[in-house]
């Protein structure tokens, strides 16, 4: 006979000494539990509700400016930075950490237009509506230097005078590059003080550019009329245009996939494009009741951030029709620009009542250091949410955001108008013989031409 | 050496089937090609884990389940405790004993989830509280009263005895925490431990469940089939079953008073109910020395058994325990098909009468109530060899036990999540179609519409504009208003079923057609 019983000796399933860690076994066989739907369902259902708990997005409004917040700029280098200029032509450092001012750069006669940092961090440039590009020595040793001193300013390192007033500017990825956005765009070198070569197609002034993250020679530009045209810097003439029925606000390259960008427009929606192909849009965003003044991609390339006139700030996924979450506060006026910040946790938004706001990228987020097993059980329960997030009691939580009263009523208002021109237009086809009415994706709906 | 491959091919495949809980889902018909492939990773995700889940339970399990193999002409159910016990080491040897108490009548066991804590009771009164791992009386009372039932609740602290009038809760230390007064006189306890409700049945048939987080009464039914003290909780789906002496075994949830499930089992009064862990078989007993094993999804009988059984109880491993007078037989599927067949037995002493057998949860131990005390025997390959740490533990020390009384709490399932088939849980429901409403209800809601009308305040006019009779004029015509949409309603009714009669009837009779008075 051969025979065997379970026995447990006590020193195997318990730890030895007071200061080790308890011993946990594991054994995942589903007839040990019972019930698992219904417990992930609860679970889910409290990591609902804990998440709007714990969502307070708002970190802090950095104080200083004293007239409206036009443009931002990052320093890839350096995580806490930001600069911001305003419509006095005062053009301020701050420290996001302690929300403080550390450098001033006063030197423009008029509104600073465009800001942007050279990707090594060590120059700023910013152009104005006085007709000036100013470049200012910005790198880490100088920066560090500067004590939180509000009255520590800063002298430039160049000073360029051109025709017209500029509009915006941008500062190539690989290179020492940077392009304004005026009359015309025109492309300098840091120690050239007239721009090296000069792109004009069309006869309306360009409002925005931006250069590819990923291909140094190409960049994109928006001008007011209503077009999106890609330059090749190679080429040295203008690649392509495509023209929509409202104008463009800003654009930004993924930059993860910087085949990709998304154009920022006027009639209160985002429009994703593959450069490659811009005869449609890859998705449209559409959650804004007023137009997107700005926006700006996550590092991570999977998310992005819009400000808009119509005083909130909307964070969407990449390839997601409507917005993730909505930030807004009473104080917070129309917002002209917004930056993600290089590690993707931090959202800054500049807006008309001279406030830069720092806010969250994820609501609810824990910050400062969390430990493995906090973080494993945020992960979970983020999980856990994401599975049962579509039926009713979870959703209703998972989905509720406050809105502003004139948000809410606008937003009410459009859907209104879209459904009764939606309605007319199935009544029209319901009346029509079968094919002779065709309606185009909304996609393919706000491009008028593509231009080569 | 190939064919060894292929069959632990076959084993892991087997394995991987359980950890992935069902079938995966058909992506062929579905358009969006977005959502087609965000399913499609996540299948492939459920299949990684599945696997790996497999392996480890190949792997990385620390214990090895008991055994029982005969040798030779020697059959296992000749085995006998005492032989059994020879070949065991000290440790396992110490599970066996017998414990004598004559005077205080056949007693009720119940173990914790983890199977290290037992509790028992003897219906003259005596409630003892025994620690499994050290043989340790931790507290006995006496409440000088008749105990018929005692049931733990979540954790070893708190349990519950089913005494004369009423059940009560108490503590480890034998303070009495309540005195449930709703139940009444109460026959059987059941706690659902996912749910923290405490299900009884009492001496009129009436079943209760008691939420024991809150004191909240969720369920007070009366089952209608009298008196029965034969009630087990299906592990599985929180499910309570009820044999009754009529032969019918019901199945109930807190939240409805008809029951789920009324299936006649027996021709006689049904003896006594288990259920398998799985959650998909049922064994029942009558006094018809049968027990029938059924299929819980198709509700079907799967095989019957000549075998005397006042008491069934099913183990972790689905070795089935039938125990009637000094006679306890265990009955075991080898081939895994549901053919159960004698695996092991045991007689107890002559006067011994078997009250309730009770397999002891990550051991190879079954507990026996009897007339004269309670005894423990051993039987190899019953009990989960490994426990899971976070579902229950032996080794539990008291700031663990804390730390999973609160988790417990947070995860307490709604009593709405109760229901035959728990997998539904999140799923899409199938369409139902509306049914059209009664007469009454329209009738009655026309009633509410007609109230709703009659309760608007008028704006109070001035200048003269404000003469009763035009507010009269006002009010009839909201009423008027309010009954349109309904009598319209009526009006359609009639015309399409006169035309349908129209229609069913063969042209030469349509002019014979009888309208119905209106």
């Amino acid at each position: 006979m051969k025979v065997k019983v379970i026995s447990r000796s006590t020193g195997e399933f318990t730890r030895e000494r007071s200061q080790d860690l308890q011993r946990v076994f594991r054994n995942f066989d589903p007839t040990l539990r019972s019930q698992e739907k219904a417990v992930e369902y609860v679970r889910a259902l409290n990591a609902a509700k804990l998440d709007k708990i714990f969502a307070r997005p708002f970190i802090g409004a950095m104080d200083g400016h004293r007239d409206s917040i036009k443009c931002m700029a990052k320093n890839p280098n350096y995580l806490k930075a930001i600069f911001s200029g305003s419509d006095d032509g005062d053009i301020r450092l701050w420290d996001m950490a302690s929300r403080r001012t550390v450098c001033q750069f006063p030197g423009h006669q008029g509104a600073v237009q465009g800001l942007t940092v050279s990707t090594d961090g060590s120059i700023l440039v910013s152009c104005g509506s006085d007709c000036t590009v100013r470049l200012w020595n910005v790198s880490d040793a100088n920066v560090a230097d500067s004590d939180y001193l509000s009255d520590n300013s800063a002298k430039p390192q160049a000073v360029y005078v051109w025709k017209n007033a500029f509009r915006a500017v941008d500062h190539q990825w690989d290179g020492d590059l940077f392009a304004t956005a005026g009359a015309q765009v025109d492309v300098w070198n840091h120690n050239r003080s007239q721009p090296v070569n000069t792109f004009d197609w069309g006869s309306d002034t360009t409002i925005s550019i931006r250069f590819n993250p990923g291909e140094p020679n190409i960049l994109a530009t928006s001008a007011n009329d209503r077009s999106i045209t890609l330059y090749d810097l190679r080429m040295s003439s203008p690649a392509r245009k495509v023209i929509m029925r409202t104008k463009t606000n800003s654009i930004a390259w993924n930059p993860m996939e910087p085949m990709n960008f998304t154009a920022a427009n006027e009639d209160c929606n985002c429009y994703s494009y593959d450069a490659r192909k811009l005869e449609e849009a890859k998705c449209v965003h559409k959650d804004h009741v007023s137009a997107v003044m700005d926006i700006d991609f996550s590092p991570t390339g999977r998310e992005f951030v819009t400000g808009s006139y119509d005083r909130t700030v909307r964070i969407f996924q990449y390839n997601g029709g409507h917005s993730r979450e909505i930030y807004h506060t009473k104080r917070m006026q129309r917002v002209f620009c917004v930056k993600y910040s290089c590690d993707a946790s931090y959202v800054i938004s500049g807006s008309d009542d001279t406030n830069l706001r720092l806010w969250k990228a994820k609501a609810s987020e824990q910050l400062g250091v969390v430990l493995p097993r906090e973080r494993k059980k945020h992960e979970y329960l983020e999980a856990v949410k994401n599975r049962y997030k579509h039926l009713p009691e979870v959703k209703r939580i998972v989905r509720h955001r406050h809105l502003p009263k004139p948000v809410y009523k606008a937003a009410n208002l459009r859907r209104t108008m879209i459904e009764a021109e939606r309605r007319k237009e199935q009544r029209r086809k319901a009346h029509s013989a079968p094919g002779s009415i065709m309606t185009e994706p909304v996609r393919k709906r706000r491009i008028i031409k593509e231009v080569e | 050496m190939g064919a060894k491959k292929e069959n632990s091919d076959d084993e892991m495949d087997e394995k991987v089937k359980k950890y992935l809980r069902g079938e995966a889902a058909n992506l062929e018909g579905l358009k969006d090609k977005k959502l087609k492939g965000q399913l499609a990773v996540r299948e492939d995700l459920y299949g990684k884990s599945a696997k790996t889940a497999a392996k480890i339970e190949k792997w990385l399990l620390p214990s090895e389940g008991g055994y029982l193999e005969a040798e030779g002409i020697e059959k296992t159910w000749r085995i006998k405790q005492e032989s059994i016990a020879r070949e065991v080491d000290i440790l396992s040897s110490r599970n066996q004993y017998d414990i004598v108490l004559p005077e205080l009548g056949p007693y009720s066991l119940d173990f914790t989830s983890n199977g290290r804590y037992m509790a028992a009771a003897g219906r003259k009164g005596h409630l003892a509280i025994v620690d499994m791992k050290t043989l340790n009386l931790i507290k006995e009372i006496q409440v000088r009263e008749t105990v018929r039932d005692v049931a733990y609740l979540h954790n070893e602290l708190f349990f519950a005895a089913a005494q004369k009038k009423y059940p009560y809760i108490y503590n480890r230390d034998g303070t009495e925490l309540h005195c449930l007064k709703e139940h009444g006189a109460v026959l059987r306890l059941q706690f659902l431990k996912n749910h923290f409700l405490l299900a009884s049945i009492n001496k009129f048939g009436q079943l209760r469940y008691q939420d024991v987080t809150m004191g909240e009464m969720i369920g007070n039914f009366r089952t209608g089939l009298g008196r029965t003290d034969v009630m087990q909780v299906n592990p599985y789906n929180g499910v309570v079953a009820l044999g009754h002496s009529s032969g019918t075994v019901t199945m109930w949830k807190p939240t409805s008073a008809v029951p789920l499930v009324k299936m006649l089992s027996h021709p006689g009064p049904v003896s006594s109910l288990a259920f398998h862990p799985n959650g998909h078989v049922m064994a029942t007993s009558g006094r018809e020395n049968k027990i029938k094993i059924w299929d819980l999804r198709k509700f079907e009988v799967i095989q019957t058994l000549p075998c005397h059984a006042k008491t069934l109880n099913f183990s972790q491993k689905g070795l089935l325990a039938a125990g009637t007078g000094s006679f306890i037989q265990i009955l075991a599927d080898f081939s895994g098909s549901q053919n159960y067949s004698s695996y092991m037995t045991h007689s107890m002493a002559k006067g011994y009468q078997v009250g309730k057998v009770l397999f002891r949860p990550y051991e190879d131990v079954l507990g026996i109530g009897h007339s004269m005390g309670w005894s423990s025997i051993l039987i190899p390959g019953s009990g989960e060899p490994n426990f899971d740490s976070w579902v229950a533990n032996p080794f539990e020390t008291s700031k663990q036990r804390r730390e999973k009384e609160v988790h417990s709490l947070l995860d307490k399932l709604p009593p709405e999540t109760i229901m035959l088939d728990p997998t539904k849980v999140g799923t899409v429901r199938a369409a139902q179609k509306k049914e059209k409403p009664t007469k009454k209800e329209i009738e009655a809601e026309m009633e509410a519409a007609i109230e709703t009308a009659k309760d608007t305040d008028f704006k109070k006019k001035t200048k003269g504009r404000n003469k009763p009779s035009k507010r009269a004029t006002k009010r009839r015509e909201m009423i008027s208003r309010a009954k349109r949409p309904f009598l319209e309603q009526r009006t359609q009714e009639h015309e399409t079923s006169r035309k349908k009669q129209k229609t069913e009837m063969p042209k030469s009779l349509q002019r014979f057609v009888r309208q119905k008075a209106t």
